[in-house]
């Protein structure tokens, strides 16, 4: 008989931070981003330009509930509500349905934005990889994007494509990029035009007596060719850092980096909280020149 | 910035790239009526600049509403582009 409690393989963890000695009464200026992903939502506080708070979690079906409900994640145990925020800047896939926000602007600005605090002014190249597109941004020393390129026709090379490959396998979604590096020799990449059709090949590579560790191996090494020529599009310069769930995943990154023959910058900021990141920084900014002007 | 609007899929790459810091100080706006298809537009950028871009509902399909002015041979010059005064848009394909 069949279980009715199938585990969801691609599921990855959701989870709130804050900084606990951090004590935002006297702030003087509150700022706040919220990223509306096509599959993850972030909320990101700012309180005097300094991270203080934030949540990562699914997006819902529904884009002003995932909007809010990260917010509330973010907000919880801080004490803070809604009404303290000065500024809110709505970002990402849903960015137009964030009820609270003040203003919407693209997650290209926010990622290029948000980028430049994680890796500092030194990063000219980011690679978002994203839940259902990929991004290459030039930006300069400011977080000011210079030249963009998109590619959302086609979920391989994102993260639900890989989400799709770790239900497939049966495999924890934290565990695909470790696991892919444990081959004995690179085996061929399977087809990076599709995920679906990546999927039936994969299918087939198994009953043909593949293992699953070479299986994902191909397609992290797919998804990374993938995006090296999205990259290659906008031009590569240095410093070059990488956003987004993706960035996650040891097998793409590695696999990626030696493609690119470049290394990707680290940094002590989670790379999914880039987009929300960055619309804090917008809030902030766009918050102090209203106040100027009033 | 140069925004490239469009997608990359298994036939190919169709991008279309608007150099928007040459968009900025345009009068003219020649691309939202050049454009037979209506693929452009003016917006607000993020940085409060008026540039052009291509249509939301439009950037996923630019292979095949721009196919009516890319004949196969006697190509003629693109409508969008010769409108353009500034020369801030160019085409991938």
């Amino acid at each position: 008989m069949m279980s009715d409690d199938k585990k969801e393989f691609w599921r990855w963890k959701e989870y709130n931070w804050r900084d606990e000695n951090k004590d935002w009464k006297g702030a003087e200026l509150i700022s706040a981003g919220v990223d509306v992903g096509s599959v993850s939502s972030q909320a990101v506080i700012l309180v005097d330009g300094e991270l203080y708070a934030y949540s990562n979690m699914r997006t819902g079906s529904d884009s002003p509930n995932s909007a809010r409900n990260a917010m509330n994640w973010a907000l919880e145990d801080t004490g803070m509500t809604y009404d303290d925020l000065h500024y809110v800047v709505g970002t990402g896939y849903g960015r137009v349905n964030v009820p609270f926000a003040n203003r919407a602007i693209t997650e290209i600005a926010c990622h290029a934005r948000g980028g430049n605090l994680m890796y500092g002014p030194t990063v000219r190249t980011i690679l978002d990889m994203g839940g259902q597109d990929c991004k290459a941004i030039r930006c300069d020393e400011r977080g000011k994007v210079q030249n963009f390129l998109m590619n959302d026709k086609c979920a391989a090379g994102t993260g639900r494509g890989m989400e799709v490959f770790a239900d497939l396998l049966s495999i924890p979604i934290e565990e695909v990029g470790d696991l892919s590096l444990e081959v004995d020799e690179e085996p061929p990449p399977v087809s990076s035009t599709c995920v679906v059709f990546a999927k039936s090949e994969a299918s087939s590579l198994l009953r043909e007596g593949w293992s699953k560790k070479r299986v994902l191996a191909a397609y992290c090494s797919a998804m990374a060719h993938r995006v090296v020529s999205l990259l290659e599009r906008v031009g590569v310069e240095k410093d070059f850092a990488i956003t987004g769930g993706i960035a996650k995943n040891s097998g793409v990154i590695t696999r990626l980096t030696k493609e690119l023959n470049l290394e990707a910058l680290k940094s002590k900021y989670d790379t999914q909280i880039a987009g929300a990141l960055g619309a804090a920084l917008f809030a902030k900014t766009l918050m102090e020149k209203q106040r100027k002007s009033a | 910035m140069k925004a490239n609007y469009g997608y990359l899929d298994g036939s190919g790459e169709y991008f279309i790239t608007i150099d928007t810091d040459l968009c900025i100080d345009c009068k003219d706006r020649g691309c939202v009526d050049g454009c037979p298809g209506g693929l452009f537009e003016i917006i607000v950028d993020d940085y409060d600049d008026e540039v052009a871009a291509i249509k939301e509902d439009k950037r996923k399909k630019i292979k095949y509403d721009c196919a009516s002015c890319k004949p196969a041979s006697d190509r003629p010059p693109l409508p969008c582009v010769n409108a353009c005064t500034p020369g801030a848009i160019t085409h991938s394909w």
